[in-house]
């Protein structure tokens, strides 16, 4: 089966900015997907090439079978876009401009979509000027969720939702991913990338750093060592993947490469291990040491 | 902390901002008064010929409904009554545009919270922009005094044609500062104080071209009447400046005491809720061009189709007037026409009427310029509609409004003139098509406006650039005496005069324009990036 998103080194300068700089990408068709990255690494970039708003330099991207570009408006049919800050017209409410936009992708089906209203508490009959920035943003989602598609597009879409609604907002993708829609997700909110997404891209400067399902990419992080021994440990430090080691008398403190967990257990339990406590990688972790990269 | 703390500070912001416009603005109307001052001096050299200008005009209801009436036969009294309208329409439209700007549209898009939030008086935001507005009109008075004294005119009178000027600017800075306080959208501002505007314009022009029966006092009740009762180079009267000075600052004290009444963001004027489902018209990108486009269209077209009664009914006197006065007819072909002197009359005023029909035309086309920049046109190219399809969805306001308007203007006139000739029936045919000849010459502006769009939008301002050339060439190039070369750059040079042996060769040749023009505007929307 085709993969829904296929792009591989994708180019795209904007002057002397390169925005993209050999992105890859591949989102398989049902999965949710999360599209990490920090402020300015592409993300929005990225979805815009994969929407035919603009264009690449190089590369090769290619949507549910088709190019993106070239084929823009009937591929459109069968997807669904949330932009990341959602902007709508002052004078038409809410309630109108879902219609529209439902309209716009070949019809929407009413029933979802006042359900969605309610789920979301979503005041239709205000004009668009008069929205707070979530309720923006749940207009889009309410437009793109009650659209019947197979692939939603969702650029930060909770950024301004209130916790509750961002539960609901989780609910709804995990019925959404239940239909066998996919989902490619930009996200920074990393307990939702979490808890929705099956897999993970990580990009920085416009270039893929990670992916992989979130099991595979904790292999490639650390987890935090805390144990008392029953001798003091030798030769701790010289194991690979070792790092930030701290001994006191017979207490040693660590991160470990979750690779070498293993290797490194046996050299503790060989010392005679009386209490251990260790701290499974968090995704957090993982995303920070992508993005200390770019603070340094 | 006083309400208008920091404002000094935002006066510098502003001034950052509006670095290149402004000046801009000021030069274009400084250097538009010289040029008038020194053809004059070498079209009218002595006394004798402009006291033949002067008499014919007096006499004139036509003319003096475009310019006002000539007030004395001196160079300077010649050179303010020629400049009256379009010194008028420049500083005027300076204030309105740089008080909006500084005010609600920065509210609008939240910039103003974000200043808001600092240490910022209340009524600090609203007084920055007067005072660089104030400021702007100050500069372009004192240059333009200055500039006129260089040219040999008195400089007393030349500070006063100045300040007539300006006092219109700061009037109109005014109204605006009110407007803002109205509405919550920048769009509506624009259009409350350019409709004040508008019918300021046509009060004077029946005011002075009623006759001496007629309502004269109506152009009393017009700002843009008191720059022509100031009576510069005539009189002086600068007591008329003092009324601008003080109009001015009774609606400025309204405006301070309305931002005191109502919060940021919001209009005194509050929104109603909208329906909770979108309507049968709101069925496509078709039906929301209708939605976003549809009263600016209304707004325009009542107001072409009032100016263009307005004007049908001050013609009937052209005729009588004209047949005896060999240096009038010269004249009146200069500024239009040809032979048939009614029709050389309503040549020259669909000639203007185009002109403003262009405005509404390049802004309706950039339309989608801000559409794209705001990021509203994203969402929807991100469905399944193409580019040009969602372009063609605004284009027809362009198209099909600029055609209605004229359609109008040209229909009122008709009406209007026939009305006074007992001839309706006769004069609407002709009329119309004085009108309606002037189409293809205001889809080529629109047309400009659309290829810049395409190839070049971040530089779409351009297209404002060159309508301003085609007015300026269209209202300086005859007396100037520019080049042929010149005068062909501007698509309104070739407008026929219907009153000559029409040839349908600069119709056609001017739709081709506008068509590879239009075509080269979506080939490149479909080939560049959105956003």
């Amino acid at each position: 089966m085709t993969p829904a998103i296929s792009v591989s080194g994708l180019v795209k300068t904007f002057g002397r900015t390169r925005a993209l700089d050999g992105l890859d990408l591949t989102v398989t068709t049902g999965e949710v997907h999360g599209f990490l990255g920090p402020n300015g690494a592409g993300k929005s970039t990225t979805i815009r090439v994969l929407l035919g708003l603009l264009r690449a330099d190089s590369g090769t991207a290619q949507l549910l079978g088709g190019d993106p570009w070239g084929q823009a408006a009937e591929l459109h049919r069968r997807l669904a876009y949330v932009p990341g800050d959602v902007t709508l017209w002052p004078t038409l409410s809410g309630g109108e401009v879902i219609d529209l936009l439902g309209r716009l992708r070949g019809g929407l089906d009413v029933k979802r979509k006042t359900a969605l209203l309610e789920r979301f508490e979503l005041d239709p009959a205000k004009k668009g000027r008069t929205y707070s920035k979530g309720n923006r943003q749940k207009v889009a989602l309410v437009a793109a969720l009650a659209s019947d598609v197979e692939l939603l597009i969702l650029d930060e879409p909770t950024s301004g939702l209130d916790p509750l609604m961002e539960a609901v907002f989780r609910e709804c993708i995990t019925e959404e991913k239940g239909n066998g829609r996919t989902v490619l997700l930009s996200s920074h909110i990393l307990s939702e990338v979490e808890a929705l997404c099956d897999r993970v891209s990580i990009i920085r400067n416009g270039r893929t750093v990670e992916t992989g399902t979130l099991n595979e990419l904790r292999h490639l992080t650390r987890t935090s060592i805390n144990a008392e021994l029953a001798t003091a440990p030798t030769g701790l430090a010289q194991l690979p993947g070792v790092h930030d080691l701290s001994t006191r008398d017979t207490t040693v403190k660590f991160e470990v490469d979750t690779s070498e967990l293993d290797a490194v257990l046996k050299h503790l339990s060989a010392a005679g291990i009386r209490s251990l406590t260790s701290q499974p990688p968090t995704l957090e972790e993982l995303f920070l040491r992508h993005y200390e990269d770019d603070l340094r | 902390m006083s309400t208008l703390t920091g404002t000094f500070s935002l006066v510098r912001l502003a001034l950052r901002l509006d670095r290149v416009r402004l000046p801009i603005w000021v030069l274009v109307t400084v250097v538009t008064a010289l040029s008038t001052a020194s053809a004059f001096k070498q079209l009218y050299p002595d006394e004798a010929s402009r006291q033949r200008v002067a008499a014919s005009i007096g006499s004139n209801p036509a003319l003096l409904a475009i310019y006002g009436p000539i007030y004395d036969t001196s160079l300077g009294a010649v050179t303010m009554w020629r400049l009256g309208i379009i010194g008028a329409l420049l500083a005027g439209l300076m204030s309105m545009l740089t008080i909006n700007r500084h005010t609600r549209q920065d509210e609008e898009a939240g910039r103003l919270e974000l200043i808001g939030a600092t240490v910022v008086g209340r009524h600090a935001p609203m007084a920055a922009a007067l005072v660089v507005t104030i400021g702007a009109n100050i500069v372009l008075a004192l240059l333009t005094g200055l500039g006129l004294a260089g040219q040999g005119l008195p400089v007393g009178s030349s500070l006063a044609a100045g300040f007539a000027f300006a006092g219109l600017g700061v009037v109109l800075a005014a109204v605006t500062a009110v407007a803002a306080q109205l509405s919550e959208n920048a769009r509506t501002v624009n259009a409350i104080a350019g409709t004040v505007f508008g019918v300021a314009f046509v009060l004077r022009l029946v005011g002075d071209a009623s006759g001496a029966d007629g309502p004269g006092w109506l152009t009393w009740l017009s700002p843009v009447g008191w720059i022509e009762k100031t009576r510069a180079y005539a009189g002086d009267r600068w007591w008329v400046i003092g009324m601008m000075a003080v109009t001015a600052i009774v609606l400025f004290v309204v405006a301070y005491a309305l931002v005191g009444r109502r919060d940021l963001g919001a209009g005194l004027v509050p929104p109603r809720p909208g329906p909770a489902d979108a309507g049968a018209s709101l069925n496509g990108v078709f039906g929301l061009a209708w939605r976003l486009q549809r009263w600016s269209l209304a707004g325009w077209a009542f107001g072409f189709a009032v100016m263009g009664y307005a004007m049908g009914s001050v013609a009937s006197g052209v005729l009588d007037l004209f047949k005896d006065d060999p240096q009038m007819t010269k004249m009146m072909q200069q500024l239009g026409g040809v032979s048939t002197l009614i029709d050389a009359f309503m040549s020259a005023i669909m000639g203007i009427v185009a002109l403003v029909v262009s405005v509404y035309a390049v802004q309706a086309t950039l339309r989608m310029r801000a559409e794209e920049t705001n990021f509203r046109a994203e969402p929807l190219l991100a469905t399944n509609t193409g580019r040009i399809r969602w372009a063609a969805s605004h284009l027809v306001y362009p198209l099909v409004g600029s055609a209605v308007m004229l359609t109008l203007a040209g229909l009122g006139a008709g009406i209007a003139y026939g009305i006074e000739i007992d001839d309706v029936g006769g004069q609407v045919g002709s009329v119309l098509g004085n009108a309606l000849v002037q189409l293809p010459a205001t889809l080529v502006v629109a047309a400009i406006a659309l290829a810049l769009f395409g190839l070049a939008p971040r530089f779409v301002i351009l297209s404002w650039a060159a309508l301003t050339v085609f007015v300026l060439l269209g209202q300086l190039g005859p007396i100037l005496q520019a080049p042929q070369w010149l005068m062909d750059v501007s698509p309104f040079t070739h407008v026929p005069k219907l009153t000559q042996q029409v040839s349908a060769g600069p119709l056609i040749w001017l739709s081709v324009v506008a068509v590879v023009l239009g075509v080269v505007g979506l080939v490149g929307l479909r080939r560049r990036d959105i956003g």
